[in-house]
């Protein structure tokens, strides 16, 4: 095992377990390694069926050439292992967690977590989620809250309607991957009227190295419903690269509310390339509010396609490249009716040569009618290494639409750590606070907890190899 | 207390200080006054500390210690403070946070955020200030007078051994004045030293000063008792010029 202790100082969670899989095939992707998944899942036949078709379509299709051209070339699919089964069976409580993967956890706070303030809760760990427990109110109130795998099994109805149409797997060369060799993830079901008070969390966990996670997420946000959704994900430190490509899908019926919230802190090793999208129906309301500290590169673009009127989407995305990162994120909203609602909020902090991108598109289609949308970007740069740029996009085919966009950029000014550093802070006090303060929209939709260990992230970012520049 | 000794400073290789020598006992308030562009605020910065400044010649002693190279912070925590002319204003940080990280730093305790809320509260509603105030990000969207109070409020949360004001009067209103100046007479002991620096003598109404000196052109030109501000009052710094 690699493990670089070096870059442990920086980014604490960077440990790894000794692995004990059940089932770990060669690394590199085939045909037979996809059924063999499937096997192992005893999955229907329609799903195998899909899964071999999206194969083709992973293969058929090119990198995508708009962003991070030559790091996307420098990732090699035969060097990944797609399927790791690291425990015979999932548990539903603790104790029958192997004991070095409960360790884990431990360290990362889950299981305190949701004993004291969540609803539910699922650990992935490379493939599979080896952990899941719903508080018994949930189950009361008809939520229903699993992995994927076990979706599929149980409820196939609701799976084979959605699974899918939100996110085609011809959508994009890693949406295809995904839906080859999906494994894990969450299904979300509320049913109409009902709210779901208390976060609902999912962890996942790479462990191996040259480990690829392919996590599948669907949410169904039934009538005047709402949930909120916590992911949060880490990777040990290897000189190896990893491959992250999740798809989520999410539907939300009228007058529903669904948030779905992630903080992504994946190893530098980590690629995170993800398909995240929602599709918001009458006077329905997704928010995505999407945190990225870290791997090495990430392409993620949250995206709501408002389809009725009265729909809302809201992202809020804030993403900070250090020094060995460059974080392209951004938003997508599409409105296909009329009096639909989307706010798009983008906080980037790079420093120590990080690269931060914003990528939005905004696309208004002809008839919908007095639709609103406001872009707003602001980038703070650390010091004169990194770089931060700016790219939207605006497709507006209705006149009557009303758009807006607003972009800053701005430095941590002298005269702002002078002022805070006269009060008794240190420099790297004074920028964490500074740093802290610019993504404090983002960090007051967090439940407390979660709003401490993120600042805590934050001075853990700004502390390392001394000073600021 | 603070001992101010043939003090050069300059930036982008201007001389702006230009051999500056003052010494403050504790329970003294020393008024430095001045016109426009004499480089009075720079005094108050560089004393602090900022590193904008180079000090080219010459030392300034902080209760026996040559802190002329020291960074900022340290002076802060050796009891130092300044009151802004113009607070820089950050956004997404309220007052009450970084008071809590402040005060933890200075005073080397851990305060919880109820603690210093209490310790605040009092604060507030001598300075006039609203409940909800400490949870205002810093100067974000204050007025003149709010910033003003802002500063005065923090020092008297931080409650530092020697003080600088600079220009705390401007930008108040009568009202204003009347607040910020009766709340650091307040604050003012036998133990504790100011550095006043202002244009005018209205703040100077509110804390007696033991000494005044007048500024001009990067140094002090002349020394004398509260007097010599009553005549800058009347015949203004022409006679300086």
């Amino acid at each position: 095992m690699a493990n670089v202790d070096i870059d442990l100082g920086k980014y604490s969670l960077g440990w790894s377990d000794p692995e004990k899989n059940v089932f770990k095939p060669e690394k590199g992707l085939n045909e037979e390694i996809i059924r063999k998944m499937s096997e192992i899942k005893e999955e229907p036949e329609w799903m195998l069926n899909f899964r071999l078709k999206a194969y083709k379509r992973f293969l058929d299709k090119p990198m995508p050439e708009w962003v991070a051209k030559e790091k996307l070339s420098q990732l090699d699919f035969d060097d990944i292992y797609y399927y790791i089964k690291p425990t015979e069976d999932q548990a539903d409580s603790w104790d029958e967690v192997p004991e070095e993967i409960k360790q884990t956890y431990e360290k990362l706070g889950i299981p305190e977590a949701e004993r004291t303030y969540l609803a539910g809760v699922t650990a992935q760990y490379e493939s599979e989620v080896v952990y899941h427990k719903n508080r018994e109110d949930l189950e009361k109130l008809g939520v229903l809250f699993c992995d994927m795998d076990t979706a599929v099994r149980e409820y196939p109805e609701l799976v084979q309607e959605y699974f899918g149409t939100v996110i085609p797997p011809g959508d994009n060369k890693f949406a295809a991957l995904n839906s080859a060799v999906w494994s894990g993830g969450s299904f979300i079901y509320v049913p109409k009227g009902v709210h779901v008070e208390d976060p609902l969390q999912a962890y996942f966990r790479i462990n191996a190295e040259n480990m690829g996670q392919f996590e599948r997420t669907l949410i169904l946000v039934d009538e005047g419903a709402s949930v909120h959704y916590i992911e949060g994900c880490s990777a040990p430190v290897y000189t190896t690269d990893a491959l992250h490509s999740a798809v989520v899908e999410i539907v939300v019926k009228a007058s529903g509310t669904c948030r779905y919230t992630t903080i992504q802190n994946w190893s530098n090793d980590v690629y995170n390339l993800v398909t995240k999208r929602a599709q918001a129906y009458g006077n329905a309301t997704m928010e995505w509010i999407d945190a990225n500290l870290g791997s090495g590169l990430t392409v993620k673009y949250p995206s709501v396609y408002l389809m009725e009127p009265g729909a809302h989407g809201e992202v809020l995305s804030v993403a900070f490249a250090n020094s060995g990162q460059h974080q392209d994120t951004g938003a997508k909203m599409v409105h296909l009716a009329p009096d639909t609602t989307s706010l798009i909020t983008s906080k980037s902090v790079s420093k120590g040569g990080g690269r931060g991108a914003y990528r939005g598109l905004v696309r208004v289609e002809d008839g919908s009618e007095t639709a609103k949308s406001f872009v707003r970007c602001d980038a703070l740069i650390l010091d004169d290494e990194s770089r931060s740029d700016t790219y939207p996009y605006m497709e507006i085919e209705e006149a009557s639409a009303v758009i807006g966009h607003e972009a800053t950029v701005s430095k941590v000014g002298e005269d702002q750590l002078f002022y805070l550093m006269s009060r008794g802070l240190s420099e790297s006090e004074a920028t964490s606070m500074i740093v802290a303060g610019f993504v404090e929209e983002f960090t007051k939709t967090l439940p407390m907890e979660y709003a401490m260990e993120f600042n805590q992230l934050i001075e853990l970012n700004m502390i390392e190899a001394g000073a600021v520049g | 207390m603070l001992e101010i000794k043939n003090l050069h400073a300059e930036v982008d290789d201007v001389e702006i200080l230009k051999g500056v020598d003052l010494k403050i006992n504790p329970g003294e308030v020393h008024a430095i006054m001045g016109p426009n562009g004499s480089g009075k605020s720079t005094l108050a910065n560089v004393v602090m500390g900022n590193p904008v400044y180079e000090i080219s010649k010459g030392n300034i002693i902080f209760e026996g210690e040559d802190i002329t190279e020291e960074p900022v912070d340290n002076r802060a925590k050796l009891g130092m403070f300044l009151a802004f002319q113009y607070p820089e204003s950050i956004p997404g940080v309220t007052i009450v946070n970084m008071l809590k990280t402040a005060l933890t730093n200075i005073e080397e305790t851990e305060y919880t955020t109820l603690e210093l809320r209490l310790k605040v509260a009092e604060s507030m509603e001598q300075l006039g200030l609203s409940a909800d105030f400490a949870d205002r990000y810093l100067n974000e969207g204050f007025s003149g007078g709010e910033r003003k109070r802002n500063e005065i409020l923090q020092l008297a949360v931080l409650d530092p051994k020697f003080a600088i004001l600079d220009e705390t009067d401007s930008g108040l209103d009568v009202d204003g004045l009347r607040v910020v100046g009766e709340g650091v007479s307040k604050l003012k002991t036998d133990d504790k030293g100011y550095l006043v620096v202002t244009h005018y003598q209205r703040l100077l109404e509110y804390i007696k000063p033991d000494f005044v000196h007048v500024f001009v052109d990067g140094k002090i030109v002349e020394s004398g008792g509260v007097g010599l501000s009553d005549k800058l009052e009347k015949d203004g710094y022409e006679s300086y010029l």
